[in-house]
């Protein structure tokens, strides 16, 4: 790919290599969860100490702690969890394992991964706008987000996180048009549906997701950015009442609130299975081949993935059970969201089949793959519950909630990409990580994860909600219940504490193995998917790329013999034995 | 030689075989048994990778279309669902009454030509697309006798481009009748559709005339005829998406509010 007319800046920034391209994404994503956490970090502090003064910035203000609450699940949701698994390793990875030597359209995958760019500086950059960035949460919520002067941030920084969004969405879209071409378009020979490794299926579903859902939240965005500069009332209900001013003359008309949380939730809940689905499907490959077994049920666990996108779409409403929808509704979309129990835990179910009695290498991917499955099923339970409209009712806005979409959204949503990044480095850098090092991060993550989040379910069992910005200070009995929760919040905040300093192992094991990692034999985890082929692999010799690639099988085949592991890769020729396994 | 020459026969689907390592755990391999003509170093099975067969890159960028449209296709339904969704809300008023004050916008009779201008439009077009795969035109360049197939659909796409500037001016002309009736933008919250629906689609036409000029240049300028043939073919997927998504959304401006 590269030749010696190519300069530096031309190689690494404006590379229109599909590689190239995801370790941009990647390396995007790594500022963006840096971020976040501190993020997240001040105000879990600022929860539990909350006279404590920020240096550089004078003490928290409740404007100031909805701002963090805001850029936190911004950066975190778009730039992190939905960039760096569907776009990240997506590229990184995704042509290889269907046995193509570059995605559909390079120069669009260039220009995806710059306005993603683009929307993550914007984003950050109405922190310094007049009012502060943007204080409505991710979901930014009319009628205060439709109106400028509603209060701090619903000014410039608002319009930044409109345009920021915007960006991303197009981003998103033409990301994920690549995606969807390169996966039906660019197969090699013999790489039939059923073959396709699980990872790619769970890309593939999250690449329909985004072409359905992102052009969904465009046009919400352009009614509310209308709503906001020219005198409409899409999301304004008429008389309203917002900072002293009664919004009649200014917004005429019968806007609802409830409204952009239809449009905003059609395309706010797949986004979070954008987010996940990836992780599912590297999960059951890791699994399978860490086991040495096959993946149990392969075309079901396709049809599974297939299903959680499908359902992900229909069940929406779930968000509004609170905030007002006509009960049969409620009962569509309390239905259709306990459905999606059932293709998950048929996933659970594979996952734990296949290793079930193997005897599985625990190697750092393992591991985290194994943590990814505890935490989908430990965040996953709690998923039925809030299904329920009736206890939904109690719950809606309490950290229950919030314990519930950090444990099966950010934990396991991450706890993949650390998945991928262990199982992935040597095609990254020829290097293997360092794995006592590894064992060592997984081992701190996987408690600090748990101490953080677990005790966020009793917390919010005890009432206490989301977005507030401090516990201490309220009135009357709601304030004596509030400042209940301090001693666990004080702990959940040392939680997190422990969990984010444990990251720097993983950045220490990132620098140093880059430098000093033991360099990777061609196929260190024994791997089956072709993205290991030697033809495809970075290191290839360039005469390589001429060769013919041909897929002969399903992945994770492996033949257990007496003593010795057999493996047989999707491009091997062997035939194999008429043996059934065990 | 030209990847576009299809021929008219192909090679019959070969019986599963042994040699070819299908155990039956999976359909025969996606691979187009077509031959780029039969040559000896003609053989798309030897092509390392991708879909095999001609038009190999030509479907490729249609499928990308295909998927761009139909995320455009879900922009317009939010929008036509907030449509709907505006026309049945209402509220009670201070002395209890129940308001609804969406009142239809009456719709400008020159929609109805301009409506009639962009079905010739995407009628031009498509003939445009078809004359970019006349084979005898391909079989003529392939001999060396010009750009015959270029020449051809220059004055269908140019035509296209034309129309498409006349249906832009003529939505342009029904916003002014419209505002010489004292209906704007903000009058009403049907107006606001009217506009918004109007606007929208319109700054797509603006992208695909970009598109189609694109493609005019791009007929003078490459040289290789698939590449002209992708860029005509995509502009008029597009353009005829924007054709139907126009008949849905009239449809909609004139019979449903």
């Amino acid at each position: 790919m590269s030749s010696s007319k190519n300069s530096a800046p031309r190689h690494y920034l404006f590379s229109t290599d599909h590689r190239v391209i995801g370790v941009q994404y990647l390396v995007l994503a790594l500022v963006s969860v840096t971020i976040g956490t501190l993020l997240s970090l001040l105000m879990r502090i600022h929860l539990v100490w909350p006279d404590r003064i920020v240096p550089f910035h004078g003490p928290i203000l409740p404007e100031d702690y909805l701002a963090l609450v805001t850029i936190h699940g911004t950066i975190m949701l778009f730039f992190v969890l939905t960039t760096a698994p569907q776009s990240g390793f997506g590229n990184l990875i995704l042509p290889s394992q269907i046995g193509a030597r570059r995605m559909a359209f390079p120069v669009a995958n260039a220009v995806s991964f710059w306005l993603t760019a683009a929307a993550l500086v914007i984003l950050l950059s109405s922190t310094f706008v007049p009012g502060g960035s943007a204080i409505s949460g991710w979901t930014a919520y009319p009628p205060f987000s439709a109106i400028a002067s509603a209060g701090p941030g619903q000014g410039a920084g608002m319009d930044l996180w409109l345009a920021s969004i915007a960006v991303f969405a197009v981003a998103g879209t033409i990301s994920a048009i690549n995606t969807l071409v390169t996966i039906i378009k660019l197969r090699c020979e013999g790489m039939t549906w059923d073959r396709i490794p699980l990872t790619v299926w769970g890309w593939f579903t999250a690449a329909l997701l985004s072409i359905i859902a992102f052009s969904v939240l465009l046009a919400a965005l352009l009614l509310l950015f209308c709503d906001r500069h020219a005198g409409t009332s899409f999301f304004v209900p008429t008389g309203d009442l917002i900072n002293g001013v009664i919004h009649a003359a200014s917004h005429p008309g019968n806007g609802s609130p409830l409204l952009w949380l239809h449009l905003f939730w059609f395309f706010g809940h797949p986004e979070v299975y954008i987010a996940i689905l990836p992780g599912l499907g590297l999960t059951s490959m890791l699994l399978a081949n860490f086991s040495r077994r096959r993946v149990f049920a392969y075309r079901m666990m396709i049809v599974t993935t297939l299903l959680i996108g499908f359902l992900g779409i229909l069940l929406w409403g779930h968000h509004m059970f609170v905030a007002g929808l006509n009960p049969y509704a409620a009962s569509a979309f309390a239905v259709s969201t306990m459905a999606i129990a059932i293709p998950a835990s048929a996933k659970v179910l594979s996952w734990l089949v296949t290793v079930w009695r193997s005897r599985p290498h625990y190697t750092t991917a393992m591991l985290f793959s194994l943590g990814f499955v505890s935490l989908f099923i430990t965040g996953g339970l709690t998923g039925p519950v809030l299904a329920q409209p009736i206890l939904d009712e109690y719950l809606h806005n309490t950290f229950f909630v919030v314990a519930h979409f950090h444990l099966i959204m950010a934990m396991a949503g991450i706890f993949g990409l650390f998945a991928a990044t262990y199982y992935w480095f040597p095609l990254m850098t020829g290097r293997l990580m360092s794995e006592s090092l590894g064992r060592l991060h997984f081992w701190t993550t996987i408690l600090g994860a748990y101490a953080t989040f677990l005790p966020m379910h009793l917390t919010g069992l005890m009432g206490e909600p989301r977005h507030y910005a401090q516990l201490i200070g309220v009135p009357n009995a709601a304030g004596h219940l509030l400042a209940g929760t301090l001693p666990l919040n004080r702990f959940i905040t040392w939680s997190a504490i422990f969990l984010a300093t444990a990251q720097l192992l993983f950045f220490a094991n990132l620098i140093h193995s880059l430098r000093y990692g033991k360099p990777a034999p061609p196929n260190p985890w024994q791997a089956t998917t072709l993205e290991w082929h030697p033809a495809l692999h970075p290191n290839a010799p360039a005469e390589a790329s001429e060769e013919r690639i041909v897929v002969y099988r399903q992945p994770c085949e492996y033949l257990a013999t007496a003593g010795e592991e057999l493996i047989l890769p999707q491009w091997s020729t062997e035939a194999i034995p008429n043996i059934k396994p065990e | 030689m030209p990847t576009t020459i299809t021929p008219t026969k192909t090679e019959p689907k070969p019986r599963r075989q042994l040699e070819d390592h299908d155990h039956g755990s999976g359909r025969r391999p996606p691979t187009d048994k077509r031959t780029g003509g039969g040559g000896d170093n003609d053989n798309w099975n030897d092509r390392p990778n991708g879909r095999r067969g001609p038009r190999e890159r030509l479907v490729r960028y249609r499928m990308g279309i295909f998927f761009a449209l139909a995320s455009d296709l879900m922009f317009f339904v939010a929008i036509v669902s907030t449509f709907f969704v505006s026309q049945s809300t209402g509220h009670f008023d201070a002395y209890n009454n129940y308001v609804n004050e969406w009142s239809p916008t009456l719709i400008p009779p020159i929609l109805w030509l301009n409506t009639a201008v962009l079905i010739l439009s995407s009628i031009t077009m498509e003939t445009a697309r078809r004359r970019m795969f006349h084979e005898v035109d391909v079989m003529d360049e392939w001999l060396g006798l010009g750009k015959p197939i270029t020449r051809a659909a220059i004055p269908w796409v140019a035509a296209t481009v034309v129309l498409g500037i006349v249906f832009l001016i003529g939505q342009w002309i029904a916003w002014t009748q419209l505002a010489t009736q004292h209906v704007f933008f903000l009058s009403n919250p049907s107006s606001h559709f009217f506009y918004l629906i109007t606007g929208v689609h319109g700054i797509h036409l603006i992208l695909g005339i970009f598109g189609l000029a694109a493609a005019l240049v791009g007929l003078y300028v490459s040289r290789s005829l698939e590449t002209r043939q992708i860029m005509v073919d995509c502009a008029a997927w597009y353009w005829h998406s924007m054709g139907i998504f126009w008949l849905f959304l009239f449809t909609l401006l004139v019979f449903f509010q």
